[in-house]
């Protein structure tokens, strides 16, 4: 790493000072200043990381004491541009995390109705689970499905995980399973933000946060909905707190009063679910009132596109319904055939910028959110009418070309039955108010893992390959049919020349990406190889743990996860893997996950599972890179080694790959061919597994010399940028957004300088701070902040302007001259989309009640629920059901993350938050005659947890539709394992449903309904 | 009067509690074993290893519902009326550079709770194991090699704010001009007394009993709290041990 000599300066100089002080007896307390001089140069080495926790990414500093080689201080790192030092709670312990004697020093082996851990040495247990990966594979592996497709699968194992590993960790580790044949690959990202992605990328193109922490100080109103920033996403206050100080309004609406609600302007209570309610009577409420940026619109939106005649919607449904039946998981599907654009004689969609077509979106959104007047809305949402109409009023005067609105939001949002279309109501918000490619706009998902961006990019999720290309299904039978298939609608698109139709690129990138993981192999060839999914089928998180309770896999990877903990219906989780042969657990500690056989109510006499736990490093043991939610790929480095025997995920996963390849060496095995040919060796130096090694590698090089446009670039040299990628063969790239990452001026995401243009100063971007996809733009979809002439709507602060000749500030979104391509370069049309026909569940979003609720009926329909919905029709649901009359939802606080896996082992976060907790009223407190501070039963129609009741004026009782409604709202971070006297409590997904959304089957976890009861 | 100062704006906080655990990083104070009481606050009250504690209150004022944050520390008095009490002189040192008041190990020998008893916050707290009364120092090893103290370091929303003491009186003045536009009682409390300046919205107690230095939580001792702060009242009487 780069010494940060400041620093160093600083901290002799603090040597100095301390003796001169002993020197005159006046030490009042030897061992503190012992401390600061232990970070100086003679007793430690210091090297930065960042933070293991949210997606903020923070910058940390560490201290490794040179003789012990183990940590002995971690804080902030003033330097870093997003925290400047600061941390919150949890990024304040991370010394405790790495130097923790409940950490496992070496691997641990439960064996088949033991009721005991056993320790295990390393070439034991890889050794061991080398052995049950080939058999299980070479039992389970299909060549061809029961059509007589190639699918090349194995069907009998599965893997979670992880968001919690390095870029270079997450690319290896879906190669690895990739090339072993799985197809169930998920992980948090699923059940985190994979609403996202589609939602974002229906309405933008790409299904990223647009912007990025810094630039929210540019926001003139900050809307927090969906998510407890302050909470949750702690540094994010930060920012949060300097666009306040420049005069913006903090808008909060949530369930409950929280952290965040405490700093807020303006906060409403609401009832949980109900958001695309709200955010449908804001459309309305600027339709009505004609506050849309009405260039914006016009210029860089579908708005004045018309749509078919075939689309159209009645009384809850769109049009192209058919209903399925209980077999199935999902409840009904659409024929979105119905829902296309109105297409001219060059099959481009037709346009009236007149806006005075019946036909064009803009009216047929007008139509659309007709119904959601604000009586309807207040009395569905249970919201004070008042403060809707104030925040209406507040947000849509982010309309006007010089002002921004933002919106930062989390699963309070992605985690519904609806949740792709919850995130598609506030992008198609931030695309009438003209707020998207602006600085202090932007739709941003906040990432609550540190490197859950990375792992979604890199692809740990069964649906797609890293960079967002798509997994072959059996129906693409060889590599040409997936690429035709692929890039048509995007070369189609293309036919308009203002359309630069991105994706018709993919050839380049999916056959650079080939080339990465099967260096010695065709396109063709590799493409074989790789697993295929069958047709119309989907392999998500809900659907493969009820695989699992179906005994469907005989092997289970929980890396990096706790799904006994952090999945909805955790109970169905934790029994389902006692159906398993075997389980790898990998992970710093033990979880309930590992031990499940010794969980509540399981008897491990009964379970035959076999468990290997594999302890593995900390972050600041490690190096590598992680990306964070604003997309910064930022490098962190190795301080203390590896505590124990621990390992780095990036050793442990290419130790074990080279025990199973050496079995198929050994002996013959199923279709070895993809197992012997992955690049696993070119991932390696002289200590294994090398993350510059497979950063370079994602990046990707040229295979032969290669000139493009005049100019050669030699064999071996990196591929300065994806612009330069080819689809022959000759460049491989393990990730085409990553090209450019990691070039041959060196390790981008390392970089650490705050240089800066006066542009750039003057809305926070650092473009020589670390790196971020793509080529390092810093906000997406800049170019839609200018008009036609590249004159920005806002220029006083300009993410882009176009100077003449050239685009000042901000990598731009495309380098072409304004008023030539469309803005949303990503699209197939161009153009920013307020009518989105790609979606399962319609092109505009509608509001329908959460799989489980209080009513049945609502106002705005006769269709209850989501008609395209994920369930498992034979698992009850609770309905208007009188025995569960409450409104429960479930969140996080800033002390402890996710599952608490983690937290609940660092002794000082566990004493801030030790125990599961469930928020309610004083009303609903009174009614069950339950005080503040006792412990109470809290229930769901599939499980129950006691916890203390926290009796709270920040709930109330809302009128919902006329009828008086309960909420109340527990943190899912605890768990029977740890603290081990059981006194935290267990996890509050015990109580939550398996319904996900059709898009992409994230499940509700964010209501349900349940009762609560004194004990 | 010179010095060091905090400036500790309330209207900012988010409890987000990183200078609670960061003062514990720094000084590697264990953790202790706690309960969920019904609130978010924990551990409940300061302790010997707890000298840093982030307090939670839910009030309605001014019509509306607020969930108030005071993160609480020893204030380092400008004339500390703790160091008037302690039987032997070794055992509180008052710091002439940065106005730290610092207490030694030789606090084991001083008499019951007399220091807790003689400051008007009831911040000190004396270790059971040991006798040795603990409270913040002002990060003093810090201070003096150029840093800021753990807490201020990592508080992300400029809640918490570190320096020469003018430079603070000035901070502390503009931000409560800024915050009166909207809270037209907000108040410095008691910032001629003390080295940790807190800018409070609302009326103190709706925060803590304690967060003012106040007669009404008097407690039975050689010196009774209204005694002290009598002499709170009469300040740059005396700047150092």
């Amino acid at each position: 790493m780069k010494i940060n000599r400041r620093r160093f300066l600083k901290l002799t100089a603090a040597t100095a000072v301390a003796t001169a002080f002993g020197g005159l007896g006046f030490v009042p307390d030897a061992q503190a200043l012992d401390r600061v001089a232990m970070l100086g140069p003679k007793w430690s080495r210091q090297t930065t990381s960042i933070c293991p926790y949210c997606g903020v990414g923070c910058g940390l500093i560490v201290n490794t004491d040179l003789k012990t080689r183990r940590a002995i201080n971690t804080e902030g790192d003033p330097d870093h541009p997003i925290n400047e030092g600061s941390t919150c709670a949890k990024g304040a312990s991370i010394w405790q995390l790495a130097e923790n004697d409940e950490r496992p020093p070496r691997p641990r082996y439960r064996a088949p109705y033991s009721t005991e851990w056993k320790e295990v040495s390393w070439e034991w247990a890889l050794g061991e689970i080398a052995k049950r990966v080939k058999k299980t594979r070479d039992a389970t592996f299909t060549l061809k499905n029961a059509k007589g497709q190639v699918v090349n699968r194995c069907n009998g194992i599965a893997s979670v995980g992880s968001a919690a590993i390095d870029n270079e960790e997450c690319w290896a580790y879906q190669s690895i399973l990739r090339s072993l044949g799985l197809v169930y690959v998920e992980h948090q990202a699923r059940i985190c933000h994979s609403s996202t992605v589609p939602a974002l990328a229906e309405s933008f193109g790409r299904g990223a946060m647009t912007n990025h922490w810094n630039d929210i100080a540019n926001s003139d109103c900050v809307l927090v909905m969906g998510s407890n920033a302050a909470e949750n996403h702690p540094i994010s206050f930060k920012w949060v707190t300097r666009a306040m100080h420049k005069g913006a309004k903090l808008i909060n609406l949530d369930p409950r009063f929280t952290r965040t609600s405490s700093r807020a302007d303006l906060h409403c209570h609401i009832r949980a679910g109900t958001d695309i309610a709200i955010l449908g009577g804001l459309i309305k409420y600027i339709l009505d009132n004609d506050l849309i940026q009405k260039d914006y619109v016009l210029t860089h939106t579908n708005g004045s596109t018309l749509v078919g005649e075939k689309f159209g919607f009645n009384d809850g449904l769109f049009t192209g319904y058919t209903k399925n039946g209980d077999d199935q998981d999902y409840a009904g599907s659409y024929d979105k055939s119905q829902w296309a654009f109105d297409k001219d004689s060059d099959g481009l969609p037709k346009k009236d910028p007149s806006l005075k077509h019946p036909r064009c979106v803009i009216n047929l959104l007008k139509k659309h959110y007709e119904r959601y007047d604000i009586d309807t809305v207040s009395s569905v949402s249970g919201a004070d009418k008042q403060k809707l109409l104030e925040f209406y009023r507040l947000y849509s005067a982010t309309g006007k070309p010089d002002k921004a609105g933002t919106i930062l939001y989390a699963m309070g949002w992605t985690q519904h039955t609806v949740g792709v279309q919850y995130i598609r109501t506030m992008a198609m918000v931030q695309l009438l108010l003209g707020n998207i490619g602006v600085a202090g706009g932007g739709v941003n998902a906040m990432r609550g893992e540190s490197n859950v961006q990375g792992s979604t990019d890199h692809a740990l999720l069964w649906h797609l390959l890293p960079g967002y290309l798509a997994t072959p299904n059996a129906g693409l039978a060889d590599y040409k049919t997936y690429i035709d298939a692929k890039t048509t609608p995007h070369l189609e698109g293309a036919k308009d020349p203002m359309s630069a139709a991105w994706w018709q690129n993919t050839p380049k990138y999916m056959a650079s990406l080939l080339k990465a993981m099967y260096p010695n192999a065709t396109a063709e060839q590799a493409y074989a190889w790789l697993p295929k999914a069958e047709d119309g089928k989907t392999y998500t998180w809900l659907q493969l743990f009820d695989a699992m309770s179906k005994s469907e896999f005989k092997g289970f990877f929980a890396w990096g996860m706790n799904p006994a903990c952090g999945g909805a219906n955790a109970g169905k989780n934790r029994k389902a893997m006692a159906n398993l042969d075997w389980m790898v657990n990998v992970n710093i500690f033990d979880n309930e996950t590992g031990s499940f056989w010794r969980g509540p109510g399981q008897d491990p006499k009964k379970i035959k599972t076999e468990v290997f736990f594999l302890p593995c490093a900390v972050s600041i043991e490690k190096e590598g890179s992680i990306i964070n939610s604003g997309r910064w790929m930022q490098w962190r480095y190795e301080g203390p080694v590896p505590r124990g025997e621990s390992k780095s995920d990036g050793h442990i996963m290419t130790e074990l790959y080279d025990a199973i390849r050496s079995l198929y060496a050994k002996e013959s095995g199923a279709f070895p061919e993809p197992i012997k040919n992955l690049s696993v060796d070119m991932w390696k130096g002289g200590h294994g597994f090398d993350a510059h090694k497979v950063a370079k590698l994602i990046n990707g090089h040229f295979t032969r010399d290669v000139t493009i446009d005049g100019k050669t670039y030699k064999k071996g040299t990196q591929v300065p940028s994806f612009a330069l990628l080819q689809d022959d063969g000759s460049t491989a790239s393990g990730n085409w957004l990553y090209c450019n990452s990691y070039t041959e001026s060196g390790n981008m995401a390392a970089r650490r300088s705050k240089e800066q243009t006066p542009e750039q100063a003057n809305i926070g971007l650092f473009p020589n701070w670390a790196w971020c996809w793509p080529v390092n733009r810093r906000v997406l979809y800049n170019r839609a902040s200018c008009d036609n002439t590249g004159k920005p709507y806002a220029p006083q602060k300009a993410v882009v302007r176009w100077d003449g000749g050239k685009w000042i500030g901000d990598v731009p979104d495309g380098g072409w001259a304004p008023g030539t391509k469309y803005a949303f370069i990503m699209q197939a049309a161009g153009l920013g989309q307020l009518y989105g026909p790609g979606r399962q569940d319609g092109p505009f979003p509608e509001h329908y009640e959460p799989m489980e609720t209080p009513f049945k009926a609502h106002s705005f329909s006769k269709q209850l629920n989501n008609p395209a919905v994920l369930r498992f029709a034979r698992e009850a649901l609770a309905v208007a059901d009188p025995n569960y009359p409450l409104v429960a939802t479930t969140f996080r606080v800033t002390e402890h993350w996710q599952t608490g896996h983690m937290t609940r082992h660092t002794p000082w976060l566990l004493e801030a938050m030790p125990q599961i907790f469930v928020e309610m009223s004083e009303e609903l407190a009174r009614e069950r005659g339950i005080e503040n501070g006792e412990k109470v039963m809290v229930e769901s129609i599939r499980g129950s947890v006691w916890a203390v009741a926290m009796v709270t004026k920040r709930l109330r009782p809302l009128t919902v539709m006329g009828r008086t409604t309960h909420q109340i709202g527990l943190p899912w971070h605890f768990g029977w394992q740890m603290p081990h006297d059981g006194s935290g409590g267990d996890s509050a997904n015990l109580l939550t449903p398996s319904v996900g959304d059709p898009n992409t089957g994230i499940p509700e976890t964010k209501v349900f309904v349940a009762n609560v009861r004194k004990l | 009067m010179s010095g060091k100062t905090f400036f500790v704006d309330l209207t900012l906080c988010t409890a987000c509690r990183g200078c609670q655990v960061a003062c514990k990083q720094w000084k590697k104070l264990p953790a202790e074993k706690t309960v969920n009481w019904g609130s978010y606050q924990n551990p409940r009250d300061l302790s010997s290893k707890t000298i840093r504690l982030v307090r939670f209150s839910e009030v309605e004022a001014g019509g509306m519902l607020r969930w108030l944050f005071f993160p609480e520390q020893c204030r380092h008095c400008i004339d500390p009326p703790c160091a008037d009490v302690n039987a032997n002189p070794a055992s509180i040192i008052h710091d002439e550079a940065t106005g730290a008041v610092v207490y030694t190990d030789q606090t084991a020998k001083e008499k019951d709770d007399s220091l807790r008893m003689g400051c008007p916050y009831d911040i000190p707290r004396t270790d059971p194991e040991t006798g040795v009364v603990v409270k913040c120092d002002m990060c003093i090893d810090r201070v003096r090699a150029g840093m800021l103290p753990a807490c201020v370091q990592s508080c992300p929303t400029g809640t918490m704010n570190f320096g020469d003491r003018d430079d603070m009186l000035e901070l502390a003045e503009k931000r409560l001009a800024e915050v009166r536009k909207q809270y037209p009682t907000a108040m410095l409390i008691d910032p001629d007394m003390v080295r940790v300046i807190y800018l409070a919205a609302f009326p103190p107690e709706s925060y803590y009993e304690y967060m003012e230095a106040d007669a009404s939580g008097v407690k039975p001792g050689p010196l009774t709290r209204k005694q002290f702060l009598a002499k709170l009242g009469s300040p740059f009487k005396r700047m150092t041990s």
